[in-house]
C-alpha cells in the first residue's frame, strides 16, 4: 500500500492537496481563507493532470531536430487542460474576493457565520 | 435543410455576442436586444428539434478542423434539441414576467448588466445541452455558475451578496468534485470526446482493470453534480438564493441553472460512463435515497414557512428531490420520467415565481399568507396563474404535474426493489404538497383583512399578464399533450445509446 503510494507520489500529494483544499472552503468561516481553499483545490487539480500527462523521458510537445516520431513526445492536451483551469479558477477567485470585499465594506467582518447573523438580524 | 445542422452552434454563438454586445448598450437596448436573442434562440432550437424528428437520427457537428478522437464537437439529437428549445421558451416568459422588476430592482446604469448575464446564462445553457465534449461541459458549467451568482447578486443589498457568496462556496464544492473526477476519467481514458471515452470506459468495465477509480469517478461526477443543482442535503443555499433575487432571477435560477446541471449528468451517464455501469455501481440508490428524502424534508419544510417566496422556494427541493429519485430508479421509464419532470418544474416553478409577484403588487410588496389575502380577488389574471400553477405542483389532472407524478408511478412499478418507496413516497410528497400550495390558494381567495385601494394598472402588469397567459399554456400544454413529448424524450434517450 505505502509503496504504491510512494511510487505515486504526486498523484497522492495532490490527492491530499484536494482533500485540504476542499475541506478548507467547506468548513472553514473565514472568507479569505475559504478563497484559499478554493486555490488549493483548484491548483491539487492541476498538479494531478500535469503529473499524470508527463511520460518519463519524452520532450515537450515541440517538433525539434526533425525528430518525427509522435512518441518521442508528450501529449500537450494536459497543459491545455491546466491552462484553461487556471483561467476558470483566476476568474471564480476574482469575484469570489470581489464578493467578499463588498460583505466586508457592509458588515466589517470576514467570518460568514457572523456576517449571516447580522444578516439575520437585519431581516427582522 | 441540411443547414439546420449549424444551428445549435449559431445559437450558443449568438447568445455570446449578443452578451458583448450588450456590454456597451444602455439598459433598455440590451433588453431589447436580450428579448431578441432569446425569440432566435426558440427559433433555432425549434428549427433543430424539427429537423432531428425529421430525421430522426442525432448529428455531430465538428467545431475546427481536428475530427474526431481529438477536436471538439457539438452534438444534437431530439432529447437536447427538446431541452434546448423548452428552456428558450420558459428563458423568454420569465424575462417577459419579471422586466418590470429588473428596472426597479437593479440600479439604473447597471441594467445592462443583468441582461449581459442572461445572455452568457443562456449562452453556457446551451452549451451544457449540446455539449459532446466533457472539458468544455465543465468550463461551461463555470461560466454558468458566475453568471448565476451575478444574477443573485445584482440586486445590490446585503441579502443578495450573502446569499450569493453562499451559493459560490457551494457551486464551486460541487465544481471541484466534478473536475477532479473529469481529470480521473481523462486520466483512465484518455478521452475527453464522449464517444471514444465511452468506448474506453466499456472496454475498462469488461477487463476490470481499473474498477475503483471508476466507481470514484461515478460518485464525485454524482454527488458533484447534485450539489449544484440543490439535491438534499447540499439544498442550503436554495431558499436564500430563490427567496431575495429578482423575481425574473428566481424564475430562471430555480427553472433552468439547476436543470441543467442535471441534464448535464444525465447525458455523462448515458453518453460516457454507460448505463449499466452506473446502475451497477449502486451510485443510483443514492441518488434514490437523497431525492426521498429531500421530496419530504423540502416539503415539511415549506409548510413551516410564513414567507411565500420561501416557501415556494423550499418547493424547488422537494422537486429536485423527485427529479433524482425518477433517475435514481435506474430504469429508463425512471429515466423518461425524470426529464419530463425537469421540463414541468421548470415550467411551473417559473409560473409560481412570476405569478407571485403580480399577488405582490397589489398587496403593498408584501410576501407573508396574511398580507396576500383577497390578493387573487385584486389580480384576477396573477391570482388565477398561480392557482393553475399550484395545482400543477401538486399534481391535478390535465396539468403538468400531474403526467409527471404518472410517469413516476409508472416507472416505479418497473423497478421492484423500489417500487414501494417510490410509491409511498409520491403519496406522502403529495398530500404535503397539497397542504401548502392550498392553503396559500386558499389564502389568495379568502376577505382580505384590510381594503387595499383600486389597483393602478401600469405597463409592467400587461406584461405580467402576457407572460403569465402563455406560461398557463404551457402547463396544459405539456399536460394535455405529454405524448408526443414523452415518445421524444424516449427516442432522444434511445439516440444516447
Amino acid at each position: 500500500m505505502l509503496a504504491h503510494l510512494a511510487a505515486n507520489m504526486e498523484e497522492t500529494v495532490s490527492m491530499i492537496l484536494f482533500g485540504i483544499g476542499f475541506t478548507t472552503l467547506l468548513l472553514h468561516k473565514n472568507l479569505i481563507k475559504k478563497i484559499i481553499g478554493l486555490n488549493i483545490m483548484d491548483t491539487a487539480v492541476y498538479l494531478f493532470l500535469a503529473a499524470k500527462g508527463y511520460i518519463f523521458g519524452r520532450q515537450v510537445p515541440i517538433l525539434s531536430e526533425g525528430v518525427m516520431d509522435a512518441s518521442a513526445y508528450t501529449n500537450p492536451i494536459p497543459d491545455g487542460l491546466v491552462l484553461t483551469g487556471i483561467v476558470v479558477s483566476v476568474s471564480v477567485t476574482a469575484l469570489m474576493l470581489s464578493l467578499t470585499i463588498r460583505l466586508y465594506r457592509r458588515y466589517g467582518s470576514l467570518d460568514l457565520d457572523e456576517i449571516v447573523f447580522q444578516w439575520r438580524k437585519e431581516g427582522e | 435543410m441540411d443547414f439546420i445542422r449549424n444551428f445549435p452552434f449559431f445559437s450558443i454563438i449568438l447568445a455570446m455576442f449578443c452578451g458583448i454586445v450588450s456590454s456597451v448598450l444602455k439598459g433598455h437596448w440590451a433588453k431589447r436586444l436580450c428579448l431578441f436573442m432569446v425569440t432566435a434562440q426558440i427559433v433555432l432550437s425549434g428549427s433543430v428539434l424539427f429537423y432531428t424528428v425529421q430525421t430522426g437520427e442525432s448529428f455531430i457537428y465538428m467545431m475546427g478542423h481536428f475530427p474526431a478522437p481529438w477536436g471538439n464537437e457539438i452534438r444534437a439529437g431530439i432529447l437536447e434539441a427538446l431541452m434546448a428549445t423548452g428552456f428558450s421558451v420558459i428563458m423568454l416568459l420569465s424575462l417577459l414576467g419579471g422586466i418590470s422588476h429588473v428596472f426597479t430592482d437593479v440600479e439604473g446604469t447597471k441594467t445592462n448588466l443583468f441582461f449581459i448575464l442572461v445572455d452568457l446564462l443562456m449562452s453556457s445553457l446551451l452549451a451544457l445541452i449540446y455539449t459532446n465534449d466533457l472539458f468544455t461541459a465543465y468550463v461551461f458549467v463555470e461560466i454558468n455558475t458566475i453568471a448565476a451568482c451575478g444574477l443573485i447578486m445584482i440586486r445590490q443589498n446585503g441579502h443578495g451578496i450573502v446569499a450569493a457568496i453562499r451559493y459560490m462556496v457551494m457551486s464551486l464544492l460541487g465544481s471541484g468534485m466534478f473536475l477532479i473526477s473529469l481529470t480521473l476519467l481523462y486520466d483512465i481514458t484518455g478521452h475527453l470526446l464522449m464517444e471514444p471515452a465511452r468506448d474506453a470506459v466499456e472496454n475498462i468495465v469488461r477487463t476490470g482493470s481499473y474498477d475503483v477509480p471508476l466507481l470514484v469517478v461515478i460518485g464525485l461526477m454524482s454527488v458533484g453534480l447534485a450539489v449544484k443543482s440543490g439535491l438534499y442535503p447540499f439544498h442550503s443555499w436554495i431558499p436564500e438564493t430563490y427567496g431575495y433575487a429578482t423575481p425574473a432571477a428566481s424564475a430562471i435560477l430555480s427553472s433552468l441553472v439547476s436543470k441543467g446541471y442535471i441534464f448535464l449528468l444525465i447525458k455523462v451517464f448515458y453518453r460516457v460512463l454507460g448505463f449499466g455501469t452506473v446502475v451497477g455501481s449502486g451510485v443510483m440508490n443514492l441518488l434514490f435515497v437523497f431525492g426521498l428524502f429531500g421530496m419530504l424534508i423540502g416539503s415539511v419544510r415549506a409548510i413551516r414557512e410564513t414567507d411565500t417566496r420561501r416557501m415556494v422556494a423550499y418547493s424547488s427541493v422537494a422537486q429536485i428531490g423527485y427529479i433524482y429519485m425518477g433517475i435514481g430508479l435506474g430504469t429508463q421509464a425512471g429515466m423518461v420520467a425524470a426529464v419530463f419532470h425537469i421540463l414541468t418544474h421548470a415550467a411551473t416553478k417559473s409560473l409560481l415565481f412570476i405569478s407571485a409577484v403580480g399577488l405582490y403588487e397589489v398587496s403593498d410588496g408584501r410576501t407573508d399568507y396574511v398580507s396576500l389575502r383577497g390578493s387573487g380577488y385584486r389580480n384576477r389574471t396573477a391570482g388565477l396563474a398561480f392557482a393553475v400553477g399550484a395545482l400543477s405542483m401538486v399534481g391535478f389532472p390535465m396539468l403538468s404535474g400531474f403526467i409527471s407524478k404518472l410517469l413516476f408511478a409508472t416507472a416505479a412499478v418497473q423497478s421492484p426493489h423500489k417500487m414501494v418507496f417510490t410509491i409511498l413516497g409520491l403519496a406522502v410528497s403529495t398530500i404535503l404538497n397539497a397542504i401548502y400550495f392550498l392553503r396559500l390558494v386558499i389564502s389568495i381567495y379568502s376577505p382580505p383583512e384590510r381594503e387595499y385601494g383600486p389597483d393602478e394598472s401600469h405597463q409592467a402588469s400587461r406584461m405580467l399578464k402576457v407572460a403569465s397567459f402563455l406560461f398557463v399554456a404551457v402547463n396544459l400544454v405539456l399536460g394535455l399533450f405529454s405524448k408526443p413529448i414523452v415518445d421524444g424524450i424516449n427516442a432522444g434517450l434511445g439516440m444516447f445509446l
